[in-house]
């Protein structure tokens, strides 16, 4: 899609750039995936809490989760799911990151015989629709690894 | 201990109704007091399974009857609220902290996709507030790892919607055949329209009462048991947007169903009959493995080959499960209760399992919460 970020490029907040993320805490100053990481036991989540939700740690840091991953499940959503306003039919799965999880997540390619599992994929920055405020509200999503 | 004995049972139809959830709630308390023979003043507390229905609901169920000044707690466990409402019952009787318990379940759902507040309002905005796509994504795991196709997911809708047939409670009582689940429209590949239950409206009552085993119809309670879910799986009910790459958590199904089975003393080869959460039909094969009836992976072989239908090995939902009665969500675990109680008393009509002894009820849902029931006719 045209305009569309990939991580790395400076992160499209700011009304500035007349783009805004769906949720304030789901990015990095340079477009990754904002996760936490548990100084106690060590597994990673996302999006970040404040405690670790596997072992109640306290000591949770903010990482850059990695861009890379590979498809561990998907599908499509044909019908717009309560409160949503963007397009439809879109992609819906779950892509497993080398932090060793599995994050649910949108799918660029909205045709489910077009995937396969453990298929390379990669993180984007896609958008979802205009705010009232005319601005793009953007979210993550996987895509296919070109090549 | 106190044994549990479930006294009298009551049901208002699962469908769609002009009435309110309030009367739909005392139709069904009304029924279930007039079977147990309690008087007014006749039991000391009441437990309310409910999501949708707003504030002291329950209260709106009682006053209604002028039946309050009891403790009533209104319990909220997303599908197994009913479950929930049952545990906290029992368990009351079972410490000798009351002697009679009226527990209900009520709910009055909108159409379509059940809009949650569960979900930040963020979530719902990028398109990730999608449960029946969760539910695809544990039936395209369950088909990759336990050789399920889409045909027996079909077959799944066929038979319950056949078995609904015979329940003048259900919501849809024509049969379907596979090649009309299969060309009902995708709503998240593979699962299609007819392969998910509807959301709906209906009530169920149950009264417990601290009894004996013995005696002719008598019905107990062996097991009533709510867990939630271990954190981890990222396909469960507790609709989570991330979880570990691993598959070593065991699934609140399994951990109710272990608990219930203990609990009870008995094991999966004592049941005579299931009725389980068939929210979409992988999940009710899903919820043969989960529960430990059939061995991981055989799931498709049981519903292939009848193990699960009225007149095979273990019927599972000869109520016609939520696939034929719709999911009024406070409601559908007392509704199983209610099924499971008129078969173990031999009053199940056309439905009936010959010689039922043994039953278990099953739920599952949001939180994640799931509940175990077991339930025992005396001969």
């Amino acid at each position: 899609m045209p305009g569309d970020l990939m991580p790395g490029d400076p992160m499209p907040g700011g009304p500035a750039q007349g783009r805004v993320p769906v949720h304030d805490r789901l990015f990095t100053a340079d477009g990754h995936l904002l996760g936490g990481r548990c100084g106690t036991c060590g597994q990673h989540h996302f999006p970040v809490l404040r405690t670790c939700p596997y072992c109640s740690g306290a000591e949770v840091a903010e990482v850059a989760l990695s861009d890379r991953g590979t498809l561990w499940g998907w599908t499509a959503i044909t019908a717009a799911p309560p409160g949503y306003r963007g397009e439809i039919p879109f992609g819906f799965g779950a892509v497993e990151l080398p932090e060793g999880i599995r994050l649910i997540t949108r799918l660029t390619e909205p045709d489910p015989a077009a995937s396969s599992f453990g298929q390379p994929m990669r993180l984007e920055i896609v958008p979802l629709h205009t705010d009232d405020e005319g601005r793009t509200v953007v979210t993550y999503a996987f895509a296919p690894e070109a090549g | 201990m106190a044994t549990v004995e479930i006294a009298g049972v009551g049901i208002h139809p699962f469908g769609r109704f002009d009435t309110t959830v309030t009367d739909m709630g005392v139709d069904a308390v009304r029924a279930a007091l007039a079977e147990a023979a309690v008087p007014r003043g006749g039991f000391q507390a009441a437990f309310c399974g409910t999501v949708y229905s707003g504030v002291a609901a329950g209260h709106k169920v009682l006053g209604a009857l002028g039946l309050t000044g009891v403790p009533i707690v209104d319990v909220e466990a997303g599908c197994a609220s009913g479950g929930a409402a049952l545990m906290l019952a029992a368990g009351a009787i079972r410490a000798g902290q009351y002697d009679t318990v009226l527990v209900f379940g009520i709910e009055k759902m909108p159409k379509g996709i059940i809009r949650s507040s569960f979900f930040e309002p963020w979530r719902e905005e990028a398109g990730l507030a999608a449960t029946p796509a969760y539910f695809a994504l544990r039936a395209q795991r369950l088909m990759s790892e336990s050789g399920v196709t889409k045909e027996h997911l079909a077959l799944v809708v066929v038979k319950n919607r056949r078995q609904g047939v015979q329940n003048p409670d259900a919501m849809f009582r024509e049969e379907v055949t596979a090649d009309e689940v299969l060309a009902s429209r995708v709503v998240c590949e593979p699962l299609h329209l007819f392969m998910l239950c509807s959301p709906n409206e209906g009530a169920a009552a149950v009264v417990l009462r601290a009894g004996s085993a013995e005696g002719r119809g008598r019905v107990t309670l062996e097991a009533a048991v709510l867990r939630s879910h271990l954190p981890g799986s990222v396909l469960g009910e507790a609709t989570p947007l991330s979880g570990l790459a691993s598959d070593a958590a065991p699934p609140p199904t399994t951990l109710a169903a272990r608990a219930a089975f203990e609990e009870a003393g008995l094991g999966p080869a004592d049941l005579d009959m299931v009725e389980c959460q068939d929210t979409d039909a992988a999940r009710e094969l899903l919820s043969y493995e989960e529960l430990g009836l059939c061995p991981p992976g055989g799931s498709a072989a049981w519903i292939a080959d009848g193990h699960t239908e009225h007149g095979g090995q273990l019927p599972v939902n000869v109520s016609g499960g939520l696939l034929s009665k719709g999911e009024p969500l406070g409601a559908s675990a007392l509704g199983q209760v209610v099924e499971l109680t008129a078969q173990l008393r031999g009053r199940a009509g056309p439905r009936q399992v010959p010689g039922a002894r043994v039953g278990l009820g099953h739920t599952v849902g949001r939180g994640a919460n799931a509940s175990v029931v077991i339930l025992k006719g005396s001969s």
